[in-house]
């Protein structure tokens, strides 16, 4: 296959995979730092590269609720937004899971208001972890590039039929420039395949009810085959990254591990700190401490057996949070990860990290510290901590 | 345009056995429409009595597609299915000629779902939006919405001891909808079928975005005998309160003047809701000066927009 190597930012690497995959319809609504890609894509649109009907609504709530209608109608649907856009689409997300429809949208992930703050983190895509969306969080371009071409096959699949986040993080993969394979759009187009929806408002000669009022004696029942569909997404993602490893090169999973084979002390992250830690750990290996890496690449479904088998043999564990749940506790991806150990029956040190709130920088040197702060907790030395901020001005 | 009869004769795609009221005005307006559109049709429902009465799981009252999203944005749920239907006809996935409708109640209209409609029309969708407007959210159980006319009594605006009911006039939706400037803007009523079908028909027939306002009385939210709907329905446009008339491309046109223009006062006595109301006559005096204002204002629009 003739990859093509090329310079693309996050918002430029998802309009491509969005022209791509060549939706039958967009609907979206301008927000920073996720702007662009339906900038660059309207541009596509209006090119006649793309056979997209593009629906410039006038709010982000309109532009879920008008994804529904169209996936409601059988087309395949996409949309890109971020942070209050994602807050303002908060009730529609839960009636796009709630009814099945495989809408596939771009996250940029950003800070929520108040204060505003255009710069990443990850509360947008947190608030949102319970409506029963897919999340697929990217470590840099190239993977949000990836996950996007997998994500309607995932979203699709007669057993999950369920809608999927990918998320970058904001201007650190939004707008940063990186080297980006690109596969060519035949083999992408043969890859993301023809969608062929089981039910449309769109077939008049066999006509549906969507939406209907369900009470106390089915409401339950229905929540439950949502959540069946959410397992059965567990191992479609992973059929799915399997799939994609053998056609484009690239083989992707729930989780990834970096050097947590031996690891004493292991590290979870979430997006493009990961990268950072890969770095951070790289020197550490070189000081003789046995740094590892464990990065959640799937939020939703959680993955807490694999993350439990993952962390069971290290001496002490930190995870980071680039998000507050404001539990005086730990962040949302430290208390499930908690709760996936406690069920494995895995008792480890673990101490949590809220950091990089509001695009914060976070340095190899801050992560290193981390760790030597879990060589500690391991020697008895530090008790672990809950919640701690790293960076903090003084 | 079809007589009540005639329509009888038409297979109906509501059936019978939802569990709206006995007489409520709602489904009258959804046979007018249905009745009045020849090609297949898809149904798009704002929350409401209109959606709640009619798909109940696991039944449906529907014989044609549906389709409930949320509360506030039947505008925009009806412009991504037409949206949809844009893109698989030009591909070639889909042959036939589908009409689009969205439902509304003034509640899901007039107030919460304002800016997803505003939205859809802007934007031109070949769809029809119907506001069923009860003059109140009825679902919940009668309060006010800026539908609802000054002095009425509703849950939120109760007659009370020191403020006697609703104390604003309605917002004119109708007004609002036509400096949207698209093709078709109507008012109706559900009492007049023939009106009520050819608006229908005649909306059905343009393409682009139009909007038919359609009055529809509640029996619980007004207090009145549920043999009275079409009669009141009908009353409501002898005092020129809803006028019935439509702007077709800008240009206004007084569908019906009542021979003889009924006090408002007539309408009121009819309904438990003004009964307080009944009672000021300071009040009466100034809101029927209102309605006076307003429908000479309609006549000069109308004058105006037809001059040569």
């Amino acid at each position: 296959m003739e990859k093509t190597i090329t310079a693309r930012t996050g918002n430029e690497a998802m309009a491509e995979a969005m022209r791509q995959i060549n939706p039958d319809v967009c609907a979206a609504y301008p927000i920073t730092p996720a702007t662009e890609i339906m900038q660059i894509f309207a541009g596509f649109v209006n090119d006649g590269r793309v056979k997209t009907n593009l629906i410039t609504v006038e709010s982000e709530h309109s532009a879920m609720s008008a994804c529904v209608g169209s996936a409601a109608a059988g087309a395949r649907t996409m949309t890109a937004t971020s942070s209050q856009g994602l807050a303002l689409m908060h009730e529609i997300l839960f009636i796009a899971s709630g009814i099945r429809l495989p809408i596939v949208m771009a996250d940029v992930n950003r800070a929520l208001s108040a204060p505003i703050n255009i710069h990443c983190d990850h509360s947008d895509t947190m608030a949102e972890r319970d409506s029963g969306w897919i999340q697929i969080f990217s470590e840099n371009t190239q993977e949000a590039y990836d996950s996007m071409l997998q994500a309607n096959r995932i979203a699709e699949h007669k057993d999950v039929i369920t809608p999927v986040m990918v998320t970058t993080d904001g201007f650190i993969i939004s707008h940063g420039m990186e080297r980006l394979e690109m596969y060519p759009d035949a083999e992408v187009q043969k890859f993301v395949g023809e969608y062929k929806p089981q039910y449309t408002v769109l077939d008049v000669d066999h006509p549906i009810t969507v939406g209907s009022l369900v009470l106390t004696d089915y409401y339950l029942e229905y929540k439950k085959a949502q959540h069946e569909a959410m397992k059965a997404a567990k191992r479609v993602i992973l059929e799915v990254g399997k799939e994609f490893g053998k056609t484009f090169g690239r083989e992707y999973g729930l989780i990834e591990t970096y050097k947590a084979d031996d690891a004493d002390f292991i590290l979870v992250a979430m997006g493009s700190t990961a990268g950072t830690a890969k770095a951070a750990i790289e020197e550490l290996r070189q000081e003789g401490i046995k740094a590892g890496l464990l990065k959640i690449r799937v939020f939703r479904p959680f993955p807490a057996e694999e993350i439990a088998a993952v962390l069971t043999k290290a001496k002490a564990v930190a995870v980071l949070d680039r998000c507050e749940s404001m539990s005086n506790q730990a962040g949302p991806v430290a208390t499930e990860v908690k709760a996936g150990l406690y069920d494995a029956g895995v008792k480890v040190p673990l101490a949590s990290y809220i950091y990089g709130l509001g695009g914060r920088e976070i340095y190899i040197e801050d992560i290193k510290n981390v760790y030597r702060e879990l060589k500690n907790i391991a020697e008895g030395k530090l008790k672990p901590e809950q919640a701690k901020y790293i960076g903090l001005k003084e | 345009m079809s007589s009540p009869k005639q329509a009888a004769a038409v297979e109906n795609k509501l059936t019978g056995g939802h569990r709206a009221c006995a007489g409520c005005g709602f489904p009258i307006a959804i046979k007018e429409v249905l009745s009045s559109c020849k090609d297949p049709i898809v149904v798009v429902s704002a929350t409401g009595c209109l959606e709640v009465t009619t798909t109940i799981y696991p039944y449906s009252a529907w014989k044609v597609p549906f389709l409930h999203n949320a509360f506030e944005n039947a505008g925009a749920t009806c412009s991504g299915v037409e949206g949809a239907y844009q893109s698989l006809k030009k591909q070639g996935k889909i042959t036939k000629n589908i009409k689009f409708v969205a439902f509304g109640g003034d509640g899901g209209t007039y107030d919460i779902g304002l800016q997803s409609l505003s939205g859809a029309m802007e934007r031109g969708h070949d769809m029809l939006y119907v506001c069923n407007n009860n003059e109140a959210y009825m679902n919940t159980g009668v309060q006010r919405s800026s539908a609802t006319p000054r002095g009425a009594n509703t849950t939120t605006s109760p007659a009370g001891k020191v403020i006697n009911g609703k104390q604003q006039n309605p917002k004119d939706l109708t007004e609002i909808m036509a400096a949207h400037n698209i093709p078709y803007v109507a008012q109706t009523t559900v009492g007049m079928w023939p009106d009520a079908t050819k608006k229908f028909e005649k909306a059905f027939s343009i393409t682009g975005a139009k909007f038919v306002n359609i009055y529809a009385p509640c029996i619980p939210g007004w207090g009145y005998d549920n043999s009275q709907t079409i009669k009141i329905s009908k009353l409501v446009v002898d005092t020129c309160m809803w006028p019935i008339y439509e702007v077709e491309n800008g240009k206004y046109k007084i569908n019906y003047k009542p021979s003889v223009k009924l006090p408002i006062t007539e309408f009121y006595k009819t309904q438990t809701r003004f009964k307080a109301l009944l009672k000021d006559e300071a009040a009466i005096a100034s809101i029927q000066a209102y309605y006076d204002a307003k429908w000479a204002r309609l006549q000069l629009m109308e004058e105006a927009t037809n001059k040569a």
